[in-house]
């Protein structure tokens, strides 16, 4: 038998303070009065959802706000039936690329608001192309999270 | 354009799990191979570039300078590049940039990961910033899951099809492994083996998705003056190198057709003369951690049309004995030290047209891509090498 060698057991934390920025800051105010906020760019005119503080393609500042629709369809999604250290949701969950309405970029959040343990009724449920609506946690906290998920509408 | 580079000579550890040694020595085994391959020594060398993915994998920062004994890179210039997945290719761009450049004759590159060390899809999930994206994208199998699916939507693809021209890519990756004495996963599978295994992030079952290995890959770059120096016949010349990248957020672009993937190679093909790839190279080493994510690279890379690489790959044509083999080495698919699986593409193409492919050689292969990419479905780079200057 290959002779065993020993290992070391180690752990690196460090904590992080970060700076959202004015924009970050207005997007994260709107999750917690249940708005999603983008933002318009003056150039090439799509609307950018989380609002951006300027558009990656025409590298102009965007600052015209708006509220978007919390209604969209389903561009891409995926079962996740796996986990990871420090995984800040426990799976399984699906993650999702939905496509707001009037927006022009795709928003990634999570489908859900049935069984997921059900892999055949998820199957069955999720569809490329499908409708669906965002439903918000009672208890928010200017957090992404704000939105528990978009559920079939 | 620079003076001409060649790949002069490759050294590889045996990939695996290899706890049986420290991260140090592992760099070292395949630094050690290279110099006995090659006859070469640390103080022919001008210099010293080599790269991880997140230097966090293994919890340790600034890798090259923890490995600067074990690549013996005292005393000389030293780089890291770092571009996620695409690190290997990065790497050996580095290489090649130093020398065409007219400012080294011999570069040694290095790439290394153990991944087995730390818990790679937490690692991995940092790639992403903690505001928005960290969330949801669930490691790299979530977010090449959702562009694999969003590819077969797009071109309206039988799911059954995709799913069958999949497990055929996983059946003979996993056969190929055999014939690779470095490769790390060798098991037989069946299609039926792929087709049931558990769902790791639906579609992706476990068959389809890369192992977590640790491993290291040395290659030694030369100028055309110092081929001729050494009076080396059998060397890989680098044709053409392309990379590209995109905007960040991964809803922002469209990700069916690959547009980082499509413009690197296009810059490549441009740079070789490449016009009809699929003819005109005789091999590839695509970066290939999800089988499903493999068929998106031919059509990107122009191997063939798009929507069309599932009934390819189930007529054959990217096999071994098919019109472009693809892979031969089993991929990524077996074995993947992420920093180093980039440049391991890049060795394995050069061992190709330089008939030192062992029981994996293509017959006669004389043109050979190599492929990495990265990022949250943001990097692509592409290096070709060929037989001939
Ligand atoms: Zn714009």
């Amino acid at each position: 038998m290959a002779k065993e060698f020993k290992t070391i057991k180690t752990e690196i934390r460090l904590p992080y303070e970060l700076a959202y920025g004015a924009t970050w800051t207005k997007f994260f105010e709107g999750m917690e009065n249940e708005i999603i906020y983008g933002t318009k760019c003056s150039k090439c005119g799509r609307v950018l959802v989380p609002a951006r503080s300027f558009c990656p393609r025409c590298f102009v500042n965007t600052d015209e706000w708006v509220e978007t629709a919390q209604e969209g369809t389903l561009t891409a999604w995926s079962y996740v039936n796996y986990s990871y250290f420090g995984q800040p949701i426990k799976p399984p969950f699906i993650g999702a690329l939905i496509r707001l309405d009037e927006t022009d970029v795709d928003f990634l959040h999570l489908i859900g608001g049935f069984d997921l343990s059900d892999f055949d009724l998820v199957r069955k449920t999720v569809k490329n192309g499908m409708r669906v609506k965002a439903v918000w946690s009672d208890e928010r906290k200017g957090h992404v999270l704000d939105i528990k998920y978009f559920e079939p509408a | 354009m620079g003076r001409p580079v060649a790949i002069i000579g490759v050294g590889q550890t045996n990939h695996g799990r290899r706890m049986d040694v420290c991260y140090p020595d592992l760099v070292r085994e395949a630094v050690v191979r290279l110099y006995e391959e090659t006859g070469l020594n640390p103080d022919d060398i001008d210099g010293v570039v080599s790269g991880t993915m997140p230097s966090m994998m293994e919890g340790v920062a600034l890798t090259h300078f923890y490995f600067a004994d074990a690549m013996k890179a005292a005393g000389k210039p030293i780089l890291k590049t770092e571009t996620c997945g695409s690190t290997g290719v990065s790497i050996a761009h580095t290489a090649y940039y130093w020398i065409s450049s007219g400012m080294a004759d011999l570069i040694l590159a290095v790439g290394h990961e153990k991944m087995n060390e730390g818990d790679s899809q937490a690692t991995m999930t940092t790639v992403a910033e903690p505001f928005y994206q960290r969330y949801f994208i669930a490691g790299a199998p979530g977010v090449f899951s959702m562009q694999s699916q969003m590819w077969s939507v797009r071109y309206g693809l039988e799911e059954e099809k995709v799913r069958d021209a999949a497990a055929f890519i996983s059946v003979t990756h996993h056969d190929s492994a055999f014939d690779n004495p470095y490769a790390h996963i060798k098991i037989r599978v069946s299609m039926e083996d792929v087709k049931t295994a558990r769902v790791i992030t639906y579609p992706v079952r476990l068959l389809d998705v890369c192992p977590n290995s640790d491993g290291a890959c040395a290659v030694l770059f030369a100028s055309d003056t110092m081929v001729k120096k050494l009076g080396l016949n059998k060397v890989a010349w680098v044709k053409g190198v392309g990379y590209r990248g995109e905007e960040y957020y991964f809803g922002d672009s469209d990700k069916a057709v690959w547009q980082s993937a499509v413009g690197a190679a296009q810059q490549a093909y441009n740079m070789a003369g490449i016009k009809d790839p699929r003819k005109e190279l005789d091999v590839a080493e695509v970066y290939n951690p999800f089988t499903f994510q493999e068929m998106m690279f031919y059509e990107c890379f122009g191997f063939c049309g798009l929507g069309e690489a599932p009934d390819l790959v189930l007529k054959g044509t990217f096999a071994r004995d098919g019109e472009l083999p693809c892979d031969p080495s089993g991929g990524t698919l077996c074995t993947n030290p992420i920093g180093a699986t980039g440049l391991i593409r890049t060795a394995e193409a050069a061992l190709q047209v330089m008939g030192k492919a062992g029981d994996h050689q293509i017959p006669g292969a004389k043109t050979a891509l190599s492929h990495a990419m990265g990022g949250v479905d943001q990097f692509n780079g592409i290096m070709i090498v060929g037989s001939e200057l």
